[in-house]
C-alpha cells in the first residue's frame, strides 16, 4: 500500500470514511435496534430504519498508483476492442484500496490483461472470496479477487457480482491456476458456479452436503447451553444489534 | 477389526476393484498379494486422513505404478469447523478468539492479520500505540520460530529422524513458555485485539525475553550441526519437492516455498505493517527450488527473526499504552491474576460498581453490544511463517463482521503438492508435503 493520501471520490481524504451518509451503494435496509425480527418489538426502537451503504463509485483522480493502473487497464482493454466502460462497471477507492467492479462476462479478459500487460503485471492472485448480500436484488452473490503485482509492488481488488437466480461467474483457473481450490471453496460455501472450472466439486463440506453454508440464509445452528444456572441460546438465536 | 498373521487386515470387493485396509506393518503382504492378483502394477493408495506422516487430517490419494507416483491429489476438509461463519455471529472484539484457532501453530499471525483489518476498517491504523505494534512484532517473530520448529520436528519425524523431532518440540516448548508468560496461554491466545493488545508485558517479561534469545542463540546452531551436513538428510531432501518460480506464482505459493525458488518476496519488506520497515533484517532466499532449500531457508529465517526479537526488546524499554485511547473501542481491561486463578481488574470493578454509573453503562454497552464499524471492505495481509496470510473483511456498519475470509497460506501452498509429487517416488511425497509445512487447522478453517 502506498503511503500517499488516497483521494476518495465522495468521502473524506483520510481517516474513517463518512458514516451512514446517503452516498454509496445501498445494499440493505435494517429495521429496529436489537435485531428482533420475529414477533413484537418491545424495545421502542422498532421504527428505526437504517440503509446500509457500501462505499460508492469514486471519481478521478484516485490517487497513488491507482490512476496508473486504471489508465493502463482501460487503454489495454480498448486496444483489444473492448469498451472499458462496459467491462468496468465502477471503480471504488476506499480506505487506501482500489476496487474494480467488473461485469462478469468480461472477467477472464480483464484478468488476463492484468496478468500479461507489462505495465500491469499482476502475477499473483490471492484467491477468491465470496460475499452474499441477500437484499441487494440482482447482485446477491459477489466474488472478490485480490491481485498482487510483485513487479510493481501493487495490490488491487476485482469484484464480480451475480444474481441468486443465475449464480454463474466465469472461472479464471486457466489464467491463475491457484484459483482452482479457491473457486471450489467459494462454490462450496456460496453456491457460485464458476463456468469453465476443470472440476468444480465441494472441497470443505462432505460431497453429499445439502446447501451452501456461508450464505446468509443458511443458519449457523447450535444448541442452547447452560451456564451458571441460566440457559444461553445458540449464537444465532441471541440478541444482536443490527 | 481382526488382524491376521499372514493376510492384510481387511479386504473387500467393490465395483472399483479390491479395497485393502492397511494398518501398518503389513504393507509387504498387501503389495505381494496385489502383485499376484492384478494384471498391471497400478494401484491407488489412500494415505490418510489419519496417517502419522501427513500433517494432521490430510488425505492424499496417490495413484502409483510400482514405486512411482503417477497422480497425486489431496482431499481436505476433515478439519473444517466453520470459523468464518461463526465470526459473523460474534462482535468484532470476539473475533481474535476464533481466528487464533485457525492455523493453531501461527496464532499471532492470524490475530494480527485480523486486527489490522479491523483497524483499517475503523480508520485507526495510525492510532495504535507504538508499544502495541512492537509487542505484536515480537510475538509474531517468536511465533515464526515456534512454527518453524514444528516444521522441522514433524518433517524430521516423518523421515525417521526422531532426534530432530525431540529437539524441535523441545525448543518450541521454550517459545510456548514465553507465550504463556506474556499472554497466559500456550496456544489460542486471543491476545492481539482490535486497537492494540489485551495486556501489557508482565513484570519480568523483558528479562525472560533476554534469557529466551540467549537460549535460542545456543540451540539454533544445533539444527545446523544435526541436519545441514548430514548425508542421509541431504539425500532425502535434495531435489525433492521441486517447484520453480513459474510454478510457485501460477499456483500462488508464497512464503518459504516461493523464496526457495529465488524470489525474495516478503510482505514485511514489500508491504510493511506494524512498523516492520523500521527493523533491520534480511530476507533469505535459495535457488534450489527443493525441500532442502526450504529447510535451509527456514533455519536462516529463524536467525533473522531472533535479530528482530532483539530489536523489539531494546525498544520495549520505553513504557507506554498498549491500546488505542478511544474508549469506544478499547476494552477497559488491564486484568490481574486473582487468587482464584482468574483474571480480573479489581480497580475497574470498583470504578463501575462503586463510583461511576456512566462507566458501568459504557462498560455494559461496549462488552455486550460492541463497537460499530463503518461499512466497506478491506484486505490486509501479513507474512506468516507459511506465506501470505490475507484477510478479507466486509462490514455492513454493524457490530459484527458481515464477512470474514482468510486466505490461509497452507491452503494455497498445499495445492502445489500434486505438481511437486507426480512422477516422483512414494517416499518423496512425504518429504514434499513436509516441506510445504501445511497445517490443516489453517487449510480447512
Amino acid at each position: 500500500m502506498s503511503g500517499d493520501e488516497q483521494v476518495n471520490g465522495n468521502t473524506s481524504t483520510s481517516g474513517p470514511p463518512a458514516q451512514r451518509a446517503d452516498a454509496g451503494e445501498p445494499i440493505a435496509r435494517r429495521r429496529g435496534m436489537f435485531g428482533a425480527n420475529n414477533g413484537g418489538d418491545t424495545t421502542g426502537y422498532g421504527g428505526l430504519t437504517r440503509t446500509v451503504h457500501m462505499p460508492g463509485a469514486s471519481s478521478r483522480p484516485y490517487g497513488g498508483y491507482f490512476d496508473e493502473v486504471a489508465d493502463e487497464l482501460e487503454g489495454a482493454l480498448e486496444e483489444q476492442g473492448t469498451d472499458p466502460e462496459a467491462a468496468i462497471e465502477r471503480t471504488v477507492v476506499d480506505r487506501g484500496e482500489i476496487t474494480f467492479h467488473i461485469a462478469r462476462e468480461h472477467l477472464p479478459q480483464v484478468a488476463r490483461t492484468l496478468r500479461d500487460d507489462p505495465a500491469l503485471r499482476f502475477e499473483l492472485c490471492t484467491g477468491v472470496s465470496g460475499v452474499h448480500n441477500p437484499h441487494d436484488t440482482g447482485r446477491e452473490l459477489h466474488a472478490v479477487y485480490h491481485l498482487r503485482s510483485l513487479t510493481h509492488g501493487r495490490l488491487i481488488r476485482l469484484e464480480v457480482s451475480a444474481p441468486d437466480s443465475d449464480p454463474h461467474v466465469p472461472s479464471i483457473v486457466d489464467i491463475y491456476p491457484t484459483n482452482d481450490w479457491h473457486e471450489r471453496e467459494t462454490y462450496d460455501f456460496f453456491g457460485l458456479i464458476f463456468d469453465g472450472h476443470p472440476a468444480l466439486t465441494r472441497i470443505m463440506m462432505p460431497d453429499d452436503w445439502q446447501g451452501h453454508p456461508q450464505r446468509k440464509d443458511y443458519p449457523l445452528g447450535g444448541v442452547p447451553v447452560e451456564y451458571k444456572g441460566a440457559q444461553i441460546p445458540a449464537p444465532d438465536q441471541r440478541r444482536s444489534y443490527s | 477389526m481382526t488382524t491376521h498373521a499372514t493376510r492384510p487386515a481387511g479386504a473387500r470387493e467393490t465395483t472399483e476393484g479390491t479395497v485393502y485396509t492397511v494398518t501398518g506393518g503389513d504393507w509387504d503382504e498387501v503389495a505381494r498379494e496385489v502383485a499376484d492378483r492384478a494384471d498391471d502394477e497400478k494401484i491407488i493408495v489412500n494415505m490418510g486422513p489419519q496417517h502419522p506422516s501427513t500433517h494432521g487430517v490430510l488425505r492424499l490419494i496417490l495413484e502409483i505404478d510400482g514405486e512411482t507416483v503417477t497422480e497425486a491429489r489431496a482431499g481436505i476438509g476433515y478439519l473444517h469447523t466453520g470459523i468464518e461463519k461463526n465470526l459473523e455471529y460474534r462482535t468484532w472484539t470476539q473475533g481474535p478468539t476464533f481466528v487464533t484457532r485457525m492455523d493453531y501453530l501461527t496464532p499471532f499471525f492470524n490475530e494480527a492479520a485480523y486486527c489490522l483489518g479491523v483497524e483499517k476498517l475503523l480508520g485507526i491504523t495510525d492510532d495504535v500505540p507504538d508499544r502495541a505494534s512492537i509487542i505484536r512484532v515480537l510475538l509474531m517473530e517468536i511465533n515464526r520460530l515456534s512454527s518453524h520448529f514444528v516444521a522441522f520436528a514433524t518433517g524430521g519425524m516423518e523421515l525417521g529422524a526422531s532426534t530432530v523431532m525431540i529437539y524441535g518440540f523441545r525448543d518450541r516448548e521454550v517459545c510456548l513458555d514465553i507465550f504463556e508468560l506474556i499472554t497466559g496461554l500456550r496456544m489460542n491466545h486471543a491476545f492481539i485485539r482490535p486497537g492494540g493488545l489485551a495486556q501489557d508485558l508482565p513484570p519480568g517479561g523483558i528479562d525472560a525475553l533476554r534469557e529466551f534469545v540467549k537460549k535460542m542463540r545456543k540451540n539454533l546452531p544445533e539444527y545446523d550441526k544435526l541436519c545441514t551436513g548430514n548425508p542421509v538428510f541431504k539425500a532425502r531432501l535434495k531435489d525433492v519437492g521441486y517447484l520453480d518460480l513459474t510454478g510457485c506464482l501460477a499456483l500462488g505459493a508464497t512464503g518459504p516455498v516461493l523464496r526457495s525458488a529465488g524470489l525474495p518476496h516478503d510482505l514485511r519488506k514489500t508491504d510493511p505493517y506494524c512498523g516492520y520497515e523500521t527493523y533491520d533484517f534480511e530476507v533469505p532466499t535459495t535457488d534450489t527450488c527443493d525441500s532442502f532449500g526450504r529447510f535451509l531457508l527456514r533455519l536462516e529465517e529463524m536467525h533473522q527473526s531472533l535479530r528482530i526479537v532483539e530489536q523489539c526488546i531494546d525498544r520495549l524499554a520505553e513504557p507506554g499504552p498498549v491500546m488505542v485511547a478511544d474508549k469506544k473501542i478499547a476494552w477497559p481491561a488491564q486484568l490481574a491474576l486473582g487468587p482464584d486463578g482468574l483474571g480480573n481488574s479489581l480497580d475497574h470493578i470498583r470504578n463501575i460498581m462503586g463510583t461511576s454509573m456512566e462507566a458501568l453503562i459504557h462498560h455494559f454497552k461496549l462488552v455486550t453490544e460492541g463497537f460499530r464499524v463503518p461499512p466497506g471492505q478491506v484486505y490486509t495481509a501479513v507474512e506468516s511463517a507459511k506465506g501470505e496470510l490475507g484477510v478479507h473483511l466486509v462490514s455492513d456498519g454493524g457490530t459484527r463482521p458481515y464477512r470474514v475470509h482468510f486466505r490461509d497460506p497452507s491452503f494455497t501452498n498445499l495445492q502445489s503438492m500434486a505438481a511437486m509429487c507426480e512422477g516422483g517416488m512414494v517416499a518423496d511425497v512425504i518429504v514434499a508435503v513436509a516441506s510445504l509445512d501445511p497445517v490443516m487447522g489453517g487449510v480447512d478453517r
